[in-house]
Formats: C-alpha cells, sequence, structure tokens
C-alpha cells in the first residue's frame, strides 16, 4: 500500500512561503512525477513527503494515517538522490543491506534480497566495490537497489538521472518505468525534464512558484493544457502563441498551436514568414520562422526529408483541431 | 633562459625552506645536543656545537633522582584520557552544529574559541579552589578534566570543519533507510570522517601532552606528569642546563615520535578546508 494525501501543505522559509497551501492526493501504485523549472518547489515538495523537511502547516498522511511528525525512519518510503547518496565507506553489497540491517532483519533474508536485486540491476559482480570504483550509471543502480531491498510503500526520486549523460539517461527511464510495471509501487519522481514527465507518468504534476498549475495524466496535458505556462512547458518543441489580431480572429486573447500541429509548404498556406533556422535532427526538421505576425519566431515540426535554407519564404497552415485558446490571464478556453 | 630561471628559483626556495625548517627546528636540537655535554660544556662561552665529550651522564642522573616512568604514565594517561573523553562529547556537538545549524550556531562556534583567548592564570583561582573543595587536587581526574575543557573548543571546531566537508544528502539516505540518529551517527558519519577525527585525536594527544600550565599549578606528586618533570629541573638548586636538557629531551621524545611517524595526517588535518 502506499497512498499519500497532501492536505492544506505549506512551507515557508523564513519569511518566504515557497510552497502556498496544496492539496494533492496520490493514489497507491501510481507514478506520479513532479515537473517544472528550478526553483518551483517540487523537491522540496519530495523531502516534506519524505519527512526529510518540516511542514510549515497542513497534513500529510500515508495510508490513511497521519504521518505529518513521523520522522522519515518511520515512514516507511525510500528515496533515490540525485547525488545518489552512497555510503562512500561501505561496499554496494554492504549499501544495498544496509537498511535491512537498521531494520535487524533476518541475515539469510538479506542475502536473499540483496542477490535479488543485484541480478535485477546487473549488479551482481560489482557487489564487492566500493561505490568510488563504480560509473555514475551503476552508482545510480546501486541507489535503486537500496531503495528496492527494503520493499517500501513508496519510492521518492529527486532528480535521480540529472547527474548521468543523455544516452544513460534514456536507458535508466526505461529501467525504472520497467521496475515500477513490475513492482506496482507508488513512485513519486521529481524531475525538471518534460520529456521524463511525458514518458515515465501515470499522472503528472505541474508546478511553478509551489503552485500545483494542473495535474493530469501525460496526453491530458498535452491535449488540453489549462493555462499558457503548462501548454508551454510540456511538448517538445515548445508550443507557439500567437497574439494579436490572428488571435482576435478565433475569439481569443492567445491561441497556441504546437509545431507538430502546423503544416509547412514552399507554395502554398495561411501564414507567411522566412526561415531563420532550420534544424535537421534526421527523422524530423525544425524550422524557426520569423515574420509570421503574433509569433516571432514560429517553431515548425516537418518531416526530415523537407529540406529549406535560411531566408527561404514558407507558408503554414495551422491544424485547426489542435488550436489552442487563451483569455487574457492565459487560461484555457474552449 | 627559462629553464635556468626556474631552476635557480628552485634552489633558492629548497635552500630557504631547509633554512626556514632548521630555525625552527634549532632550539630543539640544541636542547638534544645539549643534554649529551657535561655541565660545563653545556653553559661553555663561546657554545660548543658538536666538539664535546659525548656522555649519557645526564640521563643516569635524571633516571636516578626521578621516577621518569611515573610521569610518562601520567602524561599518557591525562593526554589519553583528556582527547578521548573530549572527542565524545565533541562528536555529537560537531554534528548538530554542522547538520542542524540553529541561528545562533556560528555565534557559539565563535564563543567557544574565544574562550581560548582568554588567559589561563584569570581563572586560577576559581578552579584551584573548586578542585581542592572536590578534594580532586593533584589528581588524574582534575588534570584530565581540566584539559579536556580547555582543548574542547578546538576539537569541536575542527570536527565541525570535518563534518561540513560530508554531504548532508548522505545522512538524510541513512535516516530514508531507517537509521536512528544514534545509529546515523555510529554506522554513516563516523567511519565517514575517520581521517578527520584522527588528525583531531593526534592534535589534541600533542597539545595536552605539551600542556604545562595547569599541569605545575594543580598537581604536586601523584598527578604529575612530563611538563612538571622538566620543571622540577629548572629552578631548585639553580640550572643545571646539561641534566635539564636531558630532562626535556625525554619528555618530547615519545610525542615527536609520534608526531614523526602521524606528519601526513597532522598536516592534512590543520590544512583541512583550507585549499579546496
Amino acid at each position: 500500500m502506499g497512498q499519500i494525501q497532501l492536505n492544506q501543505v505549506t512551507k515557508s522559509f523564513g519569511n518566504v512561503q515557497v510552497i502556498p497551501p496544496l492539496d494533492l492526493t496520490i493514489e497507491d501504485g501510481e507514478f506520479t512525477v513532479f515537473v517544472g523549472p528550478s526553483g518551483c518547489g517540487k523537491s522540496t515538495l519530495l523531502r516534506m513527503i519524505a519527512g526529510l523537511e518540516d511542514l510549515t502547516s497542513g497534513q500529510i498522511s500515508i495510508d490513511g494515517e497521519d504521518a505529518t511528525d513521523t520522522p522519515p525512519a518511520k515512514r516507511g518510503l525510500a528515496m533515490v538522490f540525485q547525488s545518489y547518496a552512497l555510503y562512500p565507506h561501505m561496499s554496494v553489497r554492504k549499501n544495498i543491506a544496509f537498511p535491512m540491517r537498521m531494520a535487524k532483519m533476518d541475515k539469510a533474508e538479506q542475502d536473499r534480497r540483496i542477490e535479488a536485486a543485484a541480478s535485477a540491476l546487473n549488479l551482481t559482480d560489482y557487489l564487492d566495490r566500493r561505490p568510488g570504483q563504480l560509473s555514475g550509471g551503476q552508482r545510480q543502480r546501486v541507489a535503486i537497489g537500496r531503495a528496492i531491498v527494503r520493499e517500501p510503500s513508496a519510492f521518492l526520486f529527486d532528480e535521480p538521472l540529472s547527474n548521468l549523460d543523455a544516452a544513460l539517461r534514456v536507458g535508466m527511464r526505461l529501467e525504472i518505468s520497467e521496475m515500477h510495471e513490475r513492482l506496482k509501487t507508488t513512485m513519486i519522481y521529481v524531475t525538471h525534464d518534460q520529456v521524463e514527465a511525458m514518458t515515465m507518468a501515470d499522472k503528472i504534476v505541474v508546478l511553478q512558484a509551489g503552485v500545483i498549475e494542473q495535474v493530469g495524466s501525460p496526453l491530458d496535458l498535452y491535449n488540453a493544457p489549462c493555462n499558457k505556462f503548462v501548454a508551454g512547458f510540456i511538448g517538445s518543441p515548445k508550443m507557439n502563441f500567437i497574439e494579436g489580431a490572428e488571435a482576435a480572429a478565433h475569439g481569443a486573447h492567445c491561441i497556441g498551436c504546437r509545431p507538430e500541429h502546423i503544416t509547412v509548404s514552399t507554395t502554398e498556406g495561411l501564414w507567411q514568414g522566412t526561415v531563420g533556422v532550420a534544424e535537421h535532427l534526421g527523422s524530423d526538421t525544425y524550422i524557426h520562422i520569423h515574420g509570421v505576425p503574433g509569433c516571432d519566431p514560429m517553431t515548425v515540426r516537418a518531416s526530415g526529408e523537407f529540406t529549406v535554407k535560411h531566408g527561404d519564404r514558407v507558408y503554414l497552415t495551422p491544424d485547426m483541431n489542435h488550436l489552442h485558446k487563451f483569455d487574457e490571464a492565459g487560461l484555457r478556453v474552449a | 633562459m627559462a629553464r635556468s630561471v626556474t631552476q635557480r628559483r628552485k634552489i633558492i626556495n629548497t635552500a630557504a625552506a631547509w633554512a626556514i625548517g632548521l630555525l625552527i627546528f634549532f632550539p630543539i636540537l640544541w636542547t638534544i645536543l645539549t643534554s649529551f655535554k657535561t655541565e660545563a660544556q653545556a653553559i661553555a662561552d663561546p657554545p660548543i656545537f658538536l666538539g664535546f665529550d659525548w656522555t649519557l651522564e645526564n640521563y643516569g642522573v635524571v633516571m636516578e633522582r626521578s621516577n621518569y616512568m611515573r610521569f610518562l604514565w601520567n602524561s599518557v594517561i591525562i593526554a589519553g584520557g583528556s582527547t578521548l573523553l573530549g572527542t565524545i562529547i565533541a562528536v555529537p556537538a560537531a554534528w548538530s552544529m554542522a547538520f542542524v545549524p540553529s541561528k545562533r550556531t556560528k555565534d557559539i562556534l565563535l564563543w567557544m574559541l574565544s574562550t581560548k583567548m582568554l588567559p589561563a592564570v584569570g581563572v586560577l583561582y576559581p578552579i584551584y579552589l573548586i578542585f581542592i573543595k572536590m578534594g580532586l587536587l593533584d589528581t588524574k581526574i582534575a588534570l584530565v578534566v581540566v584539559l579536556m575543557l580547555i582543548n574542547l573548543p578546538i576539537i569541536v571546531w575542527m570536527l565541525y570543519t570535518y563534518f561540513k566537508e560530508i554531504p548532508g544528502e548522505i545522512l538524510e539516505a541513512a535516516r530514508m533507510d531507517g537509521a536512528s540518529l544514534r545509529e546515523e551517527v555510529l554506522y554513516v558519519l563516523t567511519p565517514m570522517a575517520i581521517p578527520g577525527i584522527a588528525s583531531t585525536i593526534l592534535l589534541n594527544v600533542i597539545l595536552a601532552w605539551n600542556e604545562a600550565f595547569w599541569t605545575l599549578n594543580l598537581t604536586a606528586a601523584k598527578a604529575a606528569r612530563l611538563t612538571a618533570f622538566i620543571a622540577s629541573y629548572s629552578s631548585p638548586e639553580g640550572l643545571f642546563y646539561a641534566k635539564l636538557s636531558a630532562a626535556s629531551t625525554m619528555a618530547i621524545a615519545p610525542i615527536l615520535i609520534l608526531g614523526w611517524f602521524s606528519q601526513k595526517q597532522l598536516v592534512s588535518g590543520l590544512t583541512f578546508g583550507a585549499v579546496k
């Protein structure tokens, strides 16, 4: 079990309120991702759930029981840190065994779980090494192993992949997702990377300045962002926002159109502009176009075969079914 | 051209380093040399550097006249005991200051250090009276306690600096892993801080070993240790430089040997945090 409920939770550092009153329910078995720009309070929120940070006011309950004043050791949660936070003076085996040793678990059971975790995480050959002798990816695996063995009611991940290189990050992302499919344990994952959020989450919580902007499944957020912030944050490349006459024609203060929902042509279209930069990724080409009224530059995704160069004139047609309308406050209008 | 300049500079630097090193070491060297001279040669003018009649006579006299082993034993007990006691008190103190600082932590640290500025003689009278009342004058316990208190600020400061370098996330990880405060300090913090704790202990053993003021004032016969043993050769029957030197050499020899073998630890401990 691992249902976590936050009730009117707030956090202040001195006179600065970093998290205004906030309510959130994380269901048992759910993979929830907290995403937002740096400084949005997502890590603070996670640390409050972990018990590493006190609440200024409000209440946290885990599986229906009030855990607001429960010390971290007694919450039954496991955490994976960005810096891995392995014990440098202990071997991999001892690192993984540490939580079980603290729980005074039977030695044979400890060994059984270490072996199981090590083989699942490809660490069997490294059990007698120290963390200092491992690569970044291996260290992160040890940190995950240390979290798994105690069979927590929920896993907390604090930007666990930020210190890894890009290729390793994709691999580890899949491993964590698979681990979730296998264990079906509640996981809360903090990241500033919307790609990680989109690919891993059952539920995404978008945060800005300590405030929850929107909660929903990845596709909910992609298809129906509730405001301009979420619209711009979710999706890559970023959504284009068009203001002025073009927006007024659609009865909105601002309209948004994702780069993948605009057709680009060299002959005809609704809008026209000149190519600034064309980024050829092979499979796709991202074209940054200047001169479209109300939106400069506008980014468009074209197929990889579409070749244009700087200064070329192009014509653009948005997909009317995928147009997002926002009012002056930046909120979505239907 | 560039090479010859650096070569010359290297030689100059090396020579300067040796000169400074010898200058600092000279008093100790002179003490050791004097301890092998006769009393007459010890006060000869001009001083004799190496060309004297080497003799072990002084050592024989000193060994005969005083119970060196008792002084040595007292020194070991008092220096070791005060350091051990100080470390046991300082580890939790430094932990709390490094990892759960309050608004006043910095002030407390500075205040602790400020007590080191106080001339010891300023508190001699009250401490002396307290120990009389408690019947602790001329006991090893009294000296262990006093030296522990005197060196405690340094122990706390050194450990504090070491602990500050340990990433807080590792201790948080221990907390998440279910470690109690005691287990966190015992199984995670202390093993990681062992090099720091070792050099702290070393420095404090040396400081406590060399302490003379409190030893001379609070002890007489039973708890007197090597610093008192040296002093006993300095005045009563006029100055006997050679014997005084022999006593001094015997008093500093153990700590000199300890320092020699642990110099690497000591230097890294003293310069810790200075260079990142």
